[in-house]
């Protein structure tokens, strides 16, 4: 039984190795000086034991350079170890332009996941290996935490906003997906499997799966025709709300002057409380739709807004695995 | 309490501060930092108990992967009341509360703390937070984790947060008033003689320690009070359906919470520093160093919360930011280990019990100290941020660094609190034996949680059970090691032999006095002329 | 139990003069406690107060500037008269410590009367977030996210009143029965210190809740 201990999680994204070569550097330097310590005060409590009870030893008040060098050896060891942890933070928060999005939503307790194919998964999220996967989440309760051991990567889910992480998987598997963060009675069984696939066997999941006629996209097409949305955000000559055609990343100048980048959570805030930040040249004219669309729904509002980018680049779309993929682009 | 035994064994009976009165009206009333000192000793060892019955009840039902012992809803109140009962009411109050009150004015050669009627009031303060949260697990506990983070528990959360709430911010106020005291008695209250660079670095600890506790403590109480006001009045002010934003809750809940780990750490590297001068027979290597580096750990601590929220969705630049700060306050931590390891250097070192403890504190800081710069390192925080690793880290630095430093103390103090000598040789057993279990329940936790177990759960995948197993053995032994000195002190106090003022042959005032000491301590001001540790003066064995 | 007080001078203190500096350290150490626990509310404050701050214009534009700003008055002659008051307690003269506490005690009274109005005004017109709310706004979470704090806010300023007005009603009392002189008057000034303490937060206050970004 021993011998089947494992002691490192299975190495499965891009960011795993790189983690845990941190990992092997900040653990070497701590044996180093754990031992270092150890040893000294073994070595002097038996060489300096005391043999009788009249030892008065001499006093020593210190010595600067002693102290310069153990502040000034643990300060670079402590700087090198915040920049090699810097530079891996930037890279497990930036993520590639290519790539797909994958839609999470957090509630007590389970994990609801839309694909941009219009797939839907609960508890389970099954990825491609070799693509840059972006998550974008968001809760409908407490905080939760999207949290994969095996491709080293963790993200809190908020309530009220979009967090964004990804990854890249690299070997076919079956991994543990957790939830990290404290979310009440049954946070433990807030667990689920990620599956990573060969492409090929992604194509055929994401097909043989797929219930839903329409992607991410269209359905949020048809929300945003239920709702009435294109009423007011027409292609017209004077509409009474903004185009959303080319919005999405795009910098907008707001009736303050200040000016926002008009990305996922500007979108979701401004069908929630309109008034918040309104566009230059635009009057309050928009009621809120706070309590008629949920977070998914709001979620397949978001995917299709960023689908209207690509309309107007059609010529850019690029397809992959035979399908067109044209909502996986990021921003 | 044990009045007739002090008469037998004292000389002069009436003078100390255990016959100074009698009936349990002269101890509830009175204003003597020492016997106020032992309220605290009592009420923080029933704490003690009560957080480690949870603990053992965590450990028996992570026995098995599944959750058979107790339902989902036990498990998290089991946790949360552990975390509290350990923070608020031993740890923070720990050494700062009893040997601090004890001691610091008898060091520093005062009569009393600056206010001591405020020294009573923060006692009845901390029993009365203290009953809030015993009134907490008759009304059905509380299930939000120590941390109380929002929306949960102001929001989603059925259990009783509020009363919760409150009796954290009453205890609050313990300590706020505890800090005050010793902030005010520290400066103005030293003998003739005893300037800053003469005072014992205890002292030193406990006034950086004090900091905290009057800078931050106010703040986590407003916090909690906004919780619960949200609670009851159902407004918004973390949560975000209300328009509040649940991150500035853990924006100002870690900048108390995280200088509260040092409101731990600090006053028990205080006392590493006393034993290990004592029991070297040396001046504390780099004096001016340590002293300043309890200084420098207390500033800096107060620059480092965000080193909690690494994955909370603050920027880069913050996160950078809480990052490079949080690899400054290992400088200082490490300062103090390598100055105590050159203090034995040529010393003359003896192996009482207060001194098995200091060992067994190096060994565990040490392991405590360096596991934080994981922590600290931004890609690397990412993956063990909210697992086994961070418990097993925080359990390193709080029991195993805090919890021994305590120990040390209780043995190093023994006899000149209660006027009695111990058992040596139970004594150094259990130290082994706490050691011992130590790491077995907490190092198999650093190795679980890189595998990815998250913190807080009630069941876990089975490949984690080895892990758990071998923790709860190592619990079960550190269970019998705490045991142990519950019952030998005990004895001590109705068997023991009288202790002699000065058992260890040590220096600093408090050994001057007789044990236990008398009800004022001095009959007249000593008069301080040489400085800390002057152990070449030291004059012969009395034994 | 006998404290083995001599005189004025308690115990564990060596002088007159030592007891003196520390019960004023002691106070200026309970004070940063206070602007800590005042501070974490302004911080939090001042953070919403940039996310929404046009839901936190209009929150202002609800409040009543001019029972602000007598308040303000208000306050800053009861810093006076406490000023006085003190000074009084310093040349040992009795009746004049009386008289000008009474006064600051009057002065928060009136204060504390306006607060009520103010409240009451803020209950009839649906402001009260949690008990009476309700706003006609797309911003109305928010504008009842401010009025939590002004409530807050307020709320833990006029306890810091109600607190200061029993201190100084006890000294009242005390000064009547010649408990102070010219050699013995600290905890007039303590009182003192605490007093304008308060009135110094309630300077921050006003502009913070009532003047910013009001149209």
């Amino acid at each position: 039984m021993l011998s089947n201990i494992q002691i490192l999680p299975e190495v499965a994204s891009t960011m795993a190795g790189k983690v845990d070569a941190l990992y092997f550097f900040i653990t070497a330097v701590s044996v180093f000086f754990f031992l270092l310590v150890m040893l000294l005060v073994t070595f002097f409590a038996i060489k300096f034991r005391r043999r009788s009870k009249d030892e008065r030893p001499e006093p020593i008040h210190g010595s600067l350079k002693l102290e310069l060098l153990w502040t000034v050896i643990p300060f670079i060891l402590g700087m090198a170890m915040f920049g090699w942890g810097a530079v891996l933070y930037f890279d497990m928060f930036t993520p590639p332009v290519e790539g797909m999005n994958i839609y999470v939503v957090g509630k007590q307790w389970m994990w609801k996941i839309q694909h941009p194919e219009g797939n839907r998964e609960i508890n389970e999220l099954h990825v491609p290996v070799g693509t840059p996967v972006k998550l974008i989440m968001t809760s409908e309760d407490v905080i939760h935490s999207f949290f994969v051991p095996a491709f080293r990567m963790k993200m809190d889910v908020l309530p009220g906003r979009y967090t964004t992480a990804w990854f890249e998987a690299t070997k076919p598997g079956k991994y543990h997906l957790f939830c990290a963060e404290y979310c009440g009675t049954k946070h433990s069984q807030m667990t689920g499997s990620v599956y990573a696939m060969e492409p090929v066997d992604y194509q055929d999941w994401l097909e043989r799966e797929s219930v839903a006629t329409l992607s991410m996209a269209q359905a949020g097409e048809q929300l945003y025709n239920q709702l009435g949305c294109g009423t007011c955000h027409a292609q017209e000559a004077e509409p009474r709300g903004p185009s959303l055609y080319g919005l999405h990343g795009r910098a907008v100048e707001l009736l303050t002057g200040n000016a926002i980048t008009a990305d996922d959570s500007y979108i979701r805030e401004s069908i929630l409380l309109p008034a918040a930040k309104l566009v230059a040249g635009y009057g309050p004219l928009m009621p809120t739709y706070k309590g008629q669309v949920n977070e998914e729904e709001l979620l397949r509002l978001v995917a299709y807004i960023k689908s209207l980018n690509l309309d107007t680049e059609d010529s850019t779309s690029e397809s992959r695995g035979g399908k067109e993929l044209k909502e996986h682009r990021n921003e | 309490m044990s009045n007739t035994v002090a008469v037998a064994s004292h000389p002069e009976p009436d003078n100390n501060y255990w016959t100074a009165g009698y009936g349990l009206k002269s101890w509830l009333l009175t204003t003597d930092h020492k016997r106020i000192a032992i309220l605290y000793l009592i009420m923080i060892s029933v704490f003690f108990v009560i957080g480690g019955l949870f603990a053992v009840l965590i450990r028996l039902e992570l026995l098995t992967p599944a959750g058979d012992l107790v339902s989902s809803d036990t498990y998290n109140k089991l946790f949360t009341l552990h975390g509290l009962v350990m923070i608020f009411f031993f740890l923070i109050p720990s050494i700062p509360a009893v040997m601090g009150n004890f001691l610091i004015p008898i060091m520093i050669g005062a009569r009393d703390l600056a206010f001591p009627r405020i020294n009573l009031l923060s006692w009845y303060v901390f029993a009365i937070g203290g009953m809030t949260t015993f009134a907490v697990v008759l009304f059905g506990g509380v299930d939000t984790g120590w941390t109380f983070y929002t929306p949960y528990s102001s929001t989603y959360s059925k259990t009783a947060v509020g009363l919760t709430a409150i009796g954290v911010f009453i205890t609050g106020f313990s300590s706020i008033l505890t800090g005050l005291n010793f902030v005010v008695t520290i400066h103005k209250m030293r003998a003739p003689g005893l300037t800053w660079f003469r005072l014992p670095l205890f002292v030193w600890a406990h006034y950086a320690t004090s900091l905290i506790m009057l800078i931050g403590t106010p703040v986590v109480a407003i916090t909690i009070l906004l919780v619960f006001l949200e609670r009851v009045f159902g407004v918004g002010i973390f949560d975000p359906a209300l328009g509040g934003d649940p991150v500035l809750f853990q924006h100002l809940f870690w900048f108390y919470s995280h200088p509260a780990v040092y409101i731990m750490i600090l006053p028990s590297m205080g006392v590493i520093s006393e034993v290990v001068a004592c029991f070297s027979r040396k001046r504390i290597f780099g004096y001016g160093f340590v002293a300043f580096s309890s200084l420098a750990i207390a500033v800096l601590g107060f620059l480092i919360w965000g080193h909690h929220m690494f994955t909370s969705g603050q920027s880069i630049l913050a996160g950078m930011v809480f990052s490079i700060l949080t690899m400054l306050v290992a400088i200082p931590s490490a300062v103090k280990v390598f100055n105590w390891t050159a203090t034995m250097y040529k010393g003359s070192i003896s192996f009482e019990t207060p001194m098995i403890y200091v060992f067994g504190f190096l060994g565990l800081f040490t392991v405590g100290g360096l596991t934080g710069l994981f922590l600290g390192a931004l890609g690397l925080d990412v993956h063990v941020h909210d697992t086994y690793f961070v418990v097993a880290h925080f359990h390193y630095i709080m029991v195993g660094g805090a919890i021994m430093g305590y120990l040390a103390a209780l043995h190093f103090w023994w006899p000149k609190i209660t006027g009695k000598l111990y058992s040596e040789a139970w004594a150094k057993l259990s130290a082994i034996i706490i050691f011992i279990g130590f790491n077995l329940t907490f190092f198999p936790q650093f190795l679980v949680g890189y595998l990815g177990m998250p913190r807080r759960y009630h069941v876990y995948p089975d490949e984690f059970q080895i892990f758990h197993i071998l923790s709860t053995a190592g619990a079960s032994i550190l269970a019998i090691g705490y045991a142990f000195p519950a019952f030998y002190l005990i004895w001590s106090l109705f068997r023991g032999e009288a202790a002699p003022a000065n058992p260890w042959n040590a220096k600093g005032l408090e050994w001057t006095v007789p044990s236990p000491p008398p009800k004022h301590n001095f009959d007249t001001i000593p008069v301080v002329k040489e400085e800390a540790y002057d152990y070449s003066r030291l004059e012969e064995e009395v034994v | 139990m006998s404290e083995g007080h001599s005189g004025l001078v308690a115990h564990q203190f060596e002088t007159a003069e030592q007891q003196k500096e520390t019960v004023n350290l002691g106070m200026w150490a309970f004070l940063i406690t206070e602007v800590m626990m005042f501070g974490a509310l302004f911080s939090a404050y001042g953070f919403y107060r940039a996310q929404y701050p046009a839901a936190f214009a209009a929150g202002s534009d609800h409040l009543n500037y001019f029972m602000g700003a007598f308040n303000t008055a208000v306050l800053i002659c009861s810093s006076l008269t406490m000023a006085l008051g003190v000074q009084a307690a310093q040349q040992g003269k009795r009746k004049g410590i009386i008289l000008f506490l009474l006064l600051t005690i009057l002065l928060g009274g009136i204060f504390l009367g306006v607060k009520v109005l103010e409240y009451a005004d803020k209950y009839e017109h649906h402001l009260m977030p949690g008990i009476n709310f309700s706003v006609d706004s797309p911003f109305a979470a928010q504008i009842e996210l401010f009025y939590c704090f002004y409530f807050a806010m307020t709320g833990l300023h006029a306890l810091h009143m109600i607190v200061g007005i029993a201190i100084l009603g006890t000294l009242v009392v005390l000064s009547y029965r010649r408990r102070f002189s010219a050699n013995y008057y600290n905890p007039v000034e303590m009182a003192g210190l605490y007093w304008h303490f308060v009135d110094i937060v309630w300077i921050f206050l006003f502009p913070f809740l009532y003047l910013i970004g009001r149209s």
